[in-house]
């Protein structure tokens, strides 16, 4: 048995196992505290701070993510100083961050826009350099904007605790702080940084400073239809969100799987290209005098159900043979041993199992 | 796989097989690194310094063809050693002498002169496995694409069930399969010897089953016909295919025999999303959906069953392959009614056994993994717990068979194919993402710098790679991951066809082809 504590926020009495955190147990009694470092799933640096609370007797204002909930604490989750620091905390985010939400890929889905409009901060508070990097798009799959990036070090932890690639870590010191790769290097330098384009930075920039390139431009976050599936690659079976807007799927993004969280690899993540490819084939063809000629699916169907009829009469079932596939659904493969033994009446049915 | 894909973190013991995880399986991967990070053991039996290799701490860079040896070599250390569990071999196995009697010969020092690992090397990875509390193997096409691929299998099931690492937590045999639904393509009886669920086609009762749940007066009795059997057999006993998503041309071993093959059938419908290499010999060909535009539900790897939804709609006159089936079955004078693919699971629930409880409303709650018989069952997490299916573990005492096919003064190399990282079996998607083949525009064969040297060739050099059936032009890249004597390239490439160079030999049960192992001579062209 798991030992509790009682504790009270906001006036709220709520019990959570030993051990766990003031932001926990806040979560727990539905009380909104914002978050920009922490993660469930990764370690916990408290380092933001946006998430500070006010608790009577303890000389500041601690961190929520990382103050272990004690009997009898008593928490302000919104308290005037609490409030205060998160404000202060919001306009020194602000005063180096590009003023770039109208063009933004992530406005609608932004922590720092979405906290900045709850606290009613705004651009301005503090006047003082800002960072001018270049941005990095010299790959197919990620663009890196080190203007935006909040250092809240999620992508350095995903990629270092649950990707175990360890691409990415902090770089130099106070203002010129900087979330990079070894040496400085890119993403695409590949034999220096060790990327595998997997893109689990991604899933959890909290801002606008890692994105998926070829959704770029294409859709506001809340014009785009999530749709959860199946990837349609190797045998892991991860799943992930298409997403769609106008019957087009613009690009994946991390579900919660229930085999791969939110990690995925750089096929699953950036391989959906091919749905909409110029080449995928968009009508029946039939072969006439050496070349295809394209049919009506009436004309297609008929012809493909009269010669296998004429085969199996003349040859016997056992001339036809078919090939079903690794690659389409349960349902389909089904049916398919169904037309081979219940139809035709062979066993000639395989796939690519073996290859 | 026995266990489930999440337990891999926390084995204690990771043997690593013929897979090339971190390229081949990335998200797999993962969990191979947690489980490093957290203190397992690593070990990768693979003739390449794969990315995985260098992770681990134990790399037995075999001979290709060998696994048999070195694994029968474990067993002997593991036994003359004393660290096997006895009371597992007693309460759980059977066969255990005539296997002991067969690994005796096997000694570290034998394999080591077979396979090129050392000694010590075998034995301490051996130890390893034997003593470590949740040992779990892991395998793929390395250890089953040989001419004694069920062979090799049965090598690795000895030693799990010599140590008792299986039936529990993290500990078992698991081959990480490569494509998204082969697990249930198997499930459901696209398979010459069975019906959905392994239920085999041999045994008079499955028949009448089948024969009564479709509605026909028999089913055929007679053992289908594997793929390579099938296409072998095209324009003799073969008169026609129907090939949906598959790619033989590319995909299938000896290339140019297949193509001749294919052009010698009476006639050939391929079912696909793009002209691939093996539609532009169809007769018909009939244009399908992807899995973005159906419905439907994959089985993985760990037999979890997930539903795939439809997010747009068919793409120009596209169908998906579903309806298609049901429009020939139609016109076959056979009527498939189904309105959804949510109706076609009730059959097959019906019918198969370990696939009983799962429905799309139990589904749309969360995955659920086969066996799971009943609706009330909450499907299973890892195999053979208390009993193995056919009762007592079987051992199966099997010996090294070298490669079908072996180097010689002509041809003095071996080629082995698999996948890279970038790009998926025979890149019919991957080859047209706009992303992944701008990345990773080109293919190449790797070659050790000391055959680079030997055969006159620089990195980047394009090369002629010629074995007794074809040859196919290539970069060469002279790379510290294939050692003297090697070489690797993939089968993902249109402009690097590489079957038209590998060996159809067979393993005599499964019917795999040994893509692992062909003899070839590398040229520079000049």
């Amino acid at each position: 048995m798991v030992a509790n504590v009682t504790l009270t926020i906001d006036g709220i009495r709520i019990t959570v196992p030993k051990g766990s955190t003031v932001l926990e147990a806040a979560e727990k009694a539905g009380i909104f505290i914002p978050t920009f470092c922490h993660d469930p799933e990764l370690s916990k640096p408290g380092a933001c701070r946006i998430c500070v609370v006010e608790i009577p007797g303890m000389r500041n204002l601690p961190a929520s993510c990382v103050t272990e909930a004690m009997e009898g604490m008593v928490v302000y989750s919104a308290s005037p100083a609490v409030i205060e620091a998160r404000k202060t905390n919001l306009e020194l985010l602000l005063a180096n961050h590009p003023e770039d939400c109208l063009t933004c890929n992530k406005n609608g889905d932004c922590r720092l826009q979405e906290y900045a409009y709850y606290y009613g901060v705004k651009y301005g508070a503090f006047k003082g350099e800002k960072h001018r990097y270049p941005l990095e798009d010299d790959n197919p799959f990620i663009v890196r904007d080190m203007n935006k990036c909040i250092l809240c070090g999620k992508c350095v932890r995903m990629c270092e605790e649950v990707q175990g690639n360890n691409v990415l870590n902090f770089a130099f010191r106070g203002f010129n702080a900087l979330v990079t790769p070894a040496m400085n290097s890119k993403y695409s330098d590949t034999e220096i940084s060790n990327c595998v384009f997997c893109g689990n930075c991604i899933s959890v920039c909290p801002v606008g400073a890692l994105s998926e390139k070829d959704m770029l431009g294409k859709a506001r976050r809340w014009e785009v239809k999530k749709v959860t599936t199946t990837c349609p690659y190797c045998g892991v079976g991860c799943q992930f969100d298409l997403n769609v807007k106008d019957n087009k799927v613009l690009g994946v993004t991390s579900t919660d799987g229930d085999v791969n969280g939110r990690a995925l690899c750089v096929k699953g993540r950036f391989g959906y290209g091919f749905i909409h490819h110029p080449d995928r084939l968009t009508t029946p063809l039939i072969k006439k005098d050496g070349k295809f000629v394209e049919a009506t699916w009436t004309e297609a169907i008929k012809l493909v159900a009269e010669k296998l009829g004429d085969i199996k009469a003349k040859d016997g079932p056992d001339a036809i043979g078919i090939l079903s596939s690794a690659r389409v659904t349960n349902e389909e493969n089904y049916l398919m041993n169904k037309l081979a033994r219940a139809v035709i009446g062979t066993n000639n049915i395989d796939h690519c199992a073996r290859l | 796989m026995t266990n489930s894909i999440q337990e891999i973190a926390d084995a204690d013991f990771i043997l690593a097989t013929g897979t090339n995880t971190f390229d081949a399986h990335p998200v797999i991967g993962i969990q191979v690194k947690k489980a490093v990070a957290k203190g397992a053991v690593l070990a990768v039996v693979d003739p390449r310094l794969t990315d995985s290799a260098k992770l681990a701490e134990y790399h037995l860079q075999i001979k290709p063809g060998t696994d048999i040896a070195l694994l029968n070599g474990f067993a002997n250390v593991i036994i003359e050693e004393g660290l096997y569990n006895k009371t597992f071999v007693e309460e759980r196995t059977e066969d255990f002498d005539a296997f002991k009697e067969t690994v005796a010969k096997y000694t570290p020092d034998y394999v080591s002169e077979v396979t090129g690992v050392s000694a010590d090397l075998i034995r301490e990875a051996a130890r390893g496995y034997a003593k470590a509390k949740n040992s779990t193997i892991l395998y793929t096409m390395g250890i089953t694409q040989h001419v004694c691929g069920t062979h090799n299998v049965f090598s690795t099931t000895n030693l799990a069930l010599l140590t008792g690492h299986i039936g529990k937590e993290s500990s078992g045999v698991n081959p990480l399969r490569g494509q998204n639904n082969v697990q249930g393509a198997c499930d459901m009886g696209a398979l010459p010897v069975v019906f959905p669920g392994y239920q085999p086609v041999a045994v008079e009762a499955n028949r009448q089953k089948f024969a009564v749940a479709w509605g026909v007066e028999k089913m055929p009795d007679k053992p289908g016909l594997t793929v390579g059997e099938l296409i072998e057999s095209a324009g003799n006993s073969i008169k026609a295919l129907y090939i949906m998503g598959e790619n033989p041309v590319m995909s299938d071993p000896d290339a140019d025999q297949v193509l001749h093959e294919l052009e010698s059938l009476d006639f050939l419908v391929v079912q696909d999303i793009f002209l691939t290499e093996t539609a532009q010999f169809a007769d018909v060909v009939l244009p399908a959906a992807s899995f973005a535009e159906k419905d439907g539900t994959f089985s993985n790897t760990e037999r979890r069953v997930q539903l795939v939804r439809k997010a747009i709609e068919p793409i120009g006159d596209s169908k998906p392959d579903w309806e298609i089936i049901c429009l020939i079955s139609d016109a076959m004078g056979y009527p498939m009614n189904y309105a959804s693919p949510e109706e076609i699971m009730s059959e097959i629930s019906s019918v198969t056994p370990s696939y009983g409880g799962i429905n799309y409303e139990r589904l749309e709650q969360g995955s659920l993994q086969w066996p799971c018989p009943n609706a009330d069952h909450p499907g299973t997490k890892f195999l053979h717990k208390d009993k193995f299916v056919r009762g007592l573990g079987k051992f199966q005492a099997v010996e090294h068979i070298p490669p079908n096919e072996i180097p010689d003064e002509e041809y003095q190399l071996v080629l082995s194919t698999g996948r890279r990282r970038y790009h998926y079996h025979t890149g019919t998607m991957t080859q047209r993402t706009g992303a992944l083949e701008v990345f990773y525009p080109e293919e190449y064969l790797e070659i050790s710098s000391a055959d680079a040297e030997k055969f006159g060739i620089c990195d980047g050099d394009k090369v002629k790679v010629t074995s007794r059936r074809g040859q196919v032009e290539v970069a060469a890249q002279v790379s510290e991951r294939v050692t003297p004597g090697l070489v690797f390239t993939s089968f993902q490439y249109p402009d690097v066809p590489i079957n038209r160079v590998t060996n159809p030999a067979r393993d005599p049960i499964a019917k795999i082809p040994e893509y692992k192992v062909c003899a070839v001579k590398v040229e520079k062209v000049s």
